[in-house]
């Protein structure tokens, strides 16, 4: 490295309803930023290039893949990982209902599949198992062949229906 | 379900919520990566990008002097010397050929092979050092297959390795072992049979595909002693493993077993623990290696590759006569590529009164195979249930009822000498027989235009291990119980141990608390590995429990004031069998404990000898097949299996769903892809095809329970059965929609495609 | 990875300046969805990445009667999501829909898959038989070209140093046109075209094949206009024997090559049923069909 080094970019962004402000080096990625700087290591790496799902979070009302994203472009943001599902009591219909269907073994794979999860659920009260499967094929899940956490999300959509 | 004399459980068979899940949903979960430390520095690895090549010189001087640069470490740091030969037991050659696993010492042997690494203060420090770092490499020739490997004149990739042939010393070779197993005389019996098939399978590699990348974090501390916080199947294996190829003691080691994100049996052996103790040593700091995706698929253990080849013989009316089949597998660059597992399953869903196993250990310049899910049986068996597909199909037989009438049951003789124990192969056939699926005719006039359907099935076994677990268990006088114990929880196990306590205790699931502890924190326990966890430390956990309800019955009595043998207890309550009208709950005891003599705390352990017979699974799969682009679609899928007893129902359908969607990975679309150097060229995965949400079918599970003689409450292990029908099933339902045998895997669309223009040709 | 400076620009000028003053080791990125893997994976460095998200031409979705302007940075997601875009250009959302999975398409833009040039990008070819114009802003200031001409090689564009895309035009579709994109992989999503076809069709009044266009994806280093397989359709009643026949030459056409995602006789017979496949659609599009 012949230049002189990149200097740290200042970030002040919400992450799950909190302010945030911290500095990032500008190479550096959402995904390693929120579990390095933010201490959120809810959010896993799975292949850091948009492959499995894992660092899935919720940028702006939009899911993406948190390794996709560089930390400096959350400047302004609002961040939503898997440690801000849960209302303040209890947890949230879709955490029970992995919980209940046994849709998770390793549970690596299961915050990325939660934070996606609820997006689709937000947007799409009524999506039908097809529809469930093509927004979540963006997350591998290497245990469960899918099938409880298709049970799982169904079961979620039921309660929140319900209200 | 099936279920064969089950007694009436109360935890046993109920679906608790797992103590583990709520930390797993709120991402609270400390996994391998997710550790923090004081100081803590990263590490990075430099691999080798040659297939085969001597390593003729390291010069690391330009990392070193990179601002935030602590420490460099080469396979010269590696304790173990080349000249150690003498003294060399089978031990030790393992613990040698470990060490150069871990890092290269005069020689790259494969791909991504580490041949240094760096502890820098961030990740891109370390990587950018790495970069820095010169290598001065000789190329040598290298071998990818077994048959370059054992090709006359073929590179020896370790020239003092001694092969162990049938017995016999074989030097300056690359088939590291070749075992023979002999049941009769199979070649006279195969010259009387009335129908023979025969055929040559091909398997490419394959990987877990785990999501969690390997990890390791380690602190070195003065007096000698190390820590290491990582991501493993087995903290105890583990901590040997360190100690052998760091010439530390096993005392000297802790290995603290963090939450695991997927093993398959890719996270038994060590890759960077060894790497990580010894930077730590040299920075002075804790250092956290975490891998990055294309080096779990360069460099970690995938199951292996090769070439079966494979003859059956039957009688007119069905029943087989005699089998052999020839089992190489390419191991990679050190020896152990299980073909004793392979040689064990592959007949052993039938009664052959005569069989012939050959299997040969091949080494190659890739990275050495590991363990996947009932390790080497997928391989094997996807030539005999090929090969009973047609042989059914020769005889004019449904292939169910040809399984049936050649199904293995208790009393029968393995080819390799196991006598088999009561086992429901017999009743997981029946089922799948019996079952909607399978009594419901395919709509083959149902495909669309241009699209055939087909139906295929086939069965797997996994034979299972026991070995050493132990369980402790602390009473608190809220009538609760801590469970401790050695196992990582990949899947439940947490729970499925938990239940079986809670069984004997008579107290509900959640009443047991369990938590996996470090090597320091309880009694050895082996792997998280060989469908054992469930069914040895569960045995374990029984065996604890057993000691709690005998110690709370001497607590009770004194309460009562009589003998402990005038207390009963079933269900969770003790009776005074001298005033019948006396009953103390659970709790109620354990509330007076303080005052009935302390405390209480049981340790049970155990080392069973085998599994008890193992579990089979017997799958059946349509598939419609696109005949203009040779996609296959999965659309109806069926998996029944022998749980022995089932603990937590939603885990073992979780366990047979996840096994039968691995293995039509592994059918359809899973390989190694390698290029002529040896490189994977799909180390992604964009590019290694792990079936998403949309690929895989809804796996309807079917449980059947014929009780494992060899366990208290009949528990089978049942992770790994699974996995081996999938493959066979879907090229059974392609012979079925197409007429066209697939001998290779995976039965990717081009291969359909070539095979379809072939057909018509 | 190499450390780079990040430069946000809010402007076209912003932008031009950012790239300018870092030099040929800059490189503008939309959603970075390639980018930043292609970094981490080392293959090549660079000193500073501009992010032109906030530059309002380049996040725009602007009509001009039936013409379509999309800005290089607009990520999939609000291209299939919009429904005037996909009742006018049904064959853009084909392509747009199967980028990635749904997280990727809440980054990744069609102008970043085009200037990314890889053989397999699904939105090229829609672009390409649409007719799509590339509006590049740069040093020198700004210019036009067909999209054809953007990818010149795996990986490789036309934009010179300091320049960037900066939107698409889709000219307004004729009446009586209609077009489709399919690929085929092995996985359902989240996966790489082995092949794919982009097929287009103007019928005339009579419900003939007036002109049609036809581009491959995956099969040569670029993707490639199947031009002799679309003169053929040229004045012929839609049938399924001028389709076919189109597929054979479109086969030909195709350059494959042999790697890990297919063979070379496989792509060539993906083409020949994808192109076939395409065209039913374009004509069923054309016709009004639900399709």
């Amino acid at each position: 490295m012949s230049q002189a080094p990149v200097e740290k970019v200042r970030i002040r962004c919400t992450i799950n309803g909190q302010p945030a402000d911290f500095l990032s080096a500008p190479y550096v990625s959402m995904l390693e930023a929120l579990r390095e700087s933010a201490e959120l290591t809810g959010t896993k790496e799975g292949c850091n290039d948009g492959n499995c799902g894992a660092c899935t979070v919720n940028l702006n009302g939009r899911i993406v893949d948190s390794c996709l994203v560089l930390a400096a472009e959350a400047d302004g943001a609002t961040i939503e990982t898997v440690e801000g599902m849960a209302p303040p009591e209890g947890l949230h219909p879709l955490q029970q209902a992995f919980l209940e269907e046994a849709a998770l073994q390793c549970g690596i794979c299961t915050p990325g599949f939660l934070v996606a999860a609820k997006a689709l659920l937000e947007r799409e009260p009524d999506a039908d198992e097809h529809r469930i499967r093509h927004w979540l094929a963006g997350n591998l899940c290497r245990c469960t062949g899918y099938v409880q956490i298709v049970d799982a999300v169904q079961k979620a959509q039921g309660v929140l229906r319900q209200g | 379900m099936t279920t064969v004399d089950k007694p009436h459980y109360k935890v046993l068979g109920t679906r608790p919520i797992r103590h583990d899940g709520l930390d797993k949903v709120l991402g609270r979960a400390v996994y391998g990566a997710d550790i923090k430390l004081a100081g803590l520095a990263t590490g990075a690895v430099l691999r080798s990008p040659h297939a085969h090549a001597r390593i003729k010189g390291i010069d690391a001087s330009a990392a070193l002097a990179l601002p935030g640069v602590f420490a460099v470490v080469t396979g010269a740091d590696m304790p173990i010397a080349d000249d150690q030969l003498i003294d060399m037991t089978e031990e030790i050659v393992n613990a040698r050929f470990a060490s150069m696993r871990i890092i290269a010492h005069d020689k790259a042997l494969f791909k991504g092979q580490p041949v240094a690494a760096v502890a820098a203060v961030d990740q891109n420090t370390a990587q950018e050092a790495c970069r820095l770092i010169k290598v001065d490499y000789e190329p040598l020739p290298a071998v990818f297959t077994v048959e370059e490997a054992m090709a006359p004149g073929a590179p020896i990739i370790h020239e003092h390795l001694v092969g162990t042939h049938v017995g016999e010393k074989v030097p300056h070779t690359n088939v590291a072992e070749h075992t023979q197993h002999v049941l009769g005389d199979p070649d006279a019996a195969m010259d009387k049979a009335d129908v023979t098939v025969e055929g040559e399978f091909r398997l490419a590699r394959v990987h877990q595909g785990y999501i969690e990348p390997h990890n390791a974090t380690a602190m070195w501390y003065r007096d000698g002693k190390a820590t290491v916080w990582t991501s493993t199947q087995g903290s105890f294996p583990a901590r040997n493993a360190i100690s052998s190829v760091l010439r530390m003691p096993v005392s000297a080691i802790k290995v603290v077993p963090l939450e695991i994100g997927g093993g398959f049996g890719g996270k038994i052996n060590i890759y960077l623990e060894p790497i990580a103790i010894l930077l730590s040593k040299k920075a002075g700091r804790p250092v956290k290696v975490v891998m990055d995706r294309r080096s779990v698929f360069e460099a970690t253990g995938p199951g292996p590759g090769g070439v079966v080849r494979m003859k059956l013989g039957a009688d007119k009316a069905g029943n087989l006569v005699a089998g052999t089949v020839d089992i190489r597998f390419a191991a990679g660059a050190f020896p152990g590529s299980s073909i004793s597992a392979a040689s064990t399953c592959v007949f052993a869903s039938y009664r052959f009164p005569s069989a012939r196993i050959d299997a040969y250990d091949v080494l190659t310049n890739l990275t050495k195979t590991a363990a996947y899910r009932a390790p080497g049986s997928p391989q094997a068996t996807f030539a005999t249930e090929s090969l009973m597909d047609e042989l059914a199909h020769q005889l004019g037989m449904d292939p169910v009822a040809l399984r049936l009438q050649n199904a293995s049951k208790e009393g029968d003789r393995r080819p390799d000498g196991i006598v088999f124990p009561r086992i429901g192969n017999v009743e997981v056939l029946e089922a799948v027989r019996d079952s909607d699926h399978y009594r419901t005719p395919l709509d083959r006039a149902g495909a669309a235009p241009g699209h055939k359907r087909g139906r295929g099935v086939a069965t797997g076994y996994w034979q299972g291990v026991g070995n050493r677990s132990t369980v402790t268990l602390a009473v608190n006088n809220d009538g609760t119980v801590a469970l401790i114990e050695g196992n990582t929880d990949i899947g439940g196990t947490r729970a499925s141990i938990a239940m079986q306590a809670a069984e004997v205790l008579g107290i509900p699931a959640l009443d047991v608390h369990p938590t996996v502890v470090d090597t320091d924190s309880v009694g050895y326990t082996d792997l998280t590995a060989g469908s054992r966890t469930t069914y040895a430390t569960g045995a374990a956990a029984v065996k604890a429990a057993e000691q709690v309800v005998a110690e709370l019955k001497r607590r009770a009595a004194i309460m009562w004031e009589v003998e402990a043998a005038d207390v009963d207890f079933a269900g969770g309550v003790f009776t005074n069998r001298k005033a019948a009208d006396q009953h103390l709950s659970f709790k109620q005891v354990c509330a007076r404990l303080d005052r009935t003599g302390g405390h209480v705390s049981t340790t049970g352990v155990v080392n069973l000898r085998g599994s008890g017979g193992g579990s089979f699974a017997t799958h059946v799969v349509d598939v419609d097949v696109d005949t203009e682009t040779g996609k296959v679609e999965v659309i109806r899928y069926t998996a029944a299996q022998d749980a022995g007893t089932a603990v937590h129902p939603s885990y073992v359908e979780g366990q047979m769903a996840g096994g039968a969607v691995q293995g039509i990975g592994w059918a359809l679309n899973e390989e190694y892809y390698l290029g002529p150097d040896g490189s994977v060229q799909n180390a992604s995965f964009l590019d290694y095809r792990m079936p998403t949400m949309l690929d895989a079918p809804t796996i309807e599970t079917l449980i059947v329970e014929v009780p494992n003689t060899m366990h208290p409450f009949g528990v089978r292990g049942i992770g790994e059965s699974g996995i081996v029908p999938p493959q066979p099933a879907i090229a059974n339902a392609m012979r079925d929609a197409l007429g066209i045998r697939f001998p290779e895997l995976p039965i990717k669309p081009g291969r359909v495609l070539e095979a379809l223009d072939a057909q018509g040709a | 990875m190499h450390p780079f400076r990040y430069l946000a620009a809010h402007s076209i000028d912003e932008a031009v300046a950012a790239l300018a003053q870092s030099g040929p080791r800059a490189r503008a990125m939309a959603g970075g969805t390639d980018l930043l893997v292609q970094l981490r994976a080392g293959r090549y460095e660079l000193d500073a990445v501009v992010d032109v998200k906030h530059v309002p031409e380049l996040t725009a979705l602007t009509w001009d009667g039936g013409a379509l302007t999309i800005g290089a940075a607009v990520p999939c997601y609000r291209v299939y999501e919009d429904e005037r875009i996909a009742a006018a250009f049904p064959g853009i959302i084909d392509g747009a829909s199967i980028i990635g999975g749904i997280q990727v398409q809440s980054r990744a833009s069609l102008g970043g898959n085009l200037c990314n040039a890889a053989p397999s990008g699904d939105a090229i070819c829609p672009l390409i038989v649409h007719g799509a114009i590339a509006h590049v802003a740069g040093p020198k200031g700004k210019r036009t070209m067909p999209v054809s001409q953007v990818p010149t090689g795996p990986g490789r564009n036309a934009l010179g140093e300091g320049e960037f895309l900066v939107a698409i035009e889709l000219p307004a579709p004729a009446r009586g046109s209609g077009a489709a994109y399919q690929r085929f992989t092995p996985r359902n999503e989240m996966d790489i075209a082995v092949a794919g076809v982009a097929s287009a069709v103007n019928l005339d009044g009579s419900g003939r094949i007036a002109t049609a266009s036809i581009a491959l994806a995956s099969v040569g280093p670029t993707p490639i206009v199947a031009a002799e397989a679309a003169a053929s359709l040229a004045g012929k009643e839609p049938s399924a024997a001028a389709f076919a026949e189109a597929g054979q030459i479109a086969a030909r056409e195709a350059r494959p090559i042999t790697d890990m995602r297919g063979t070379e006789v496989q792509r060539r017979k993906l083409v020949s049923v994808l192109t076939r496949r395409t065209l039913e659609q374009a004509v069923a599009r054309a016709k009004g069909e639900n399709a």
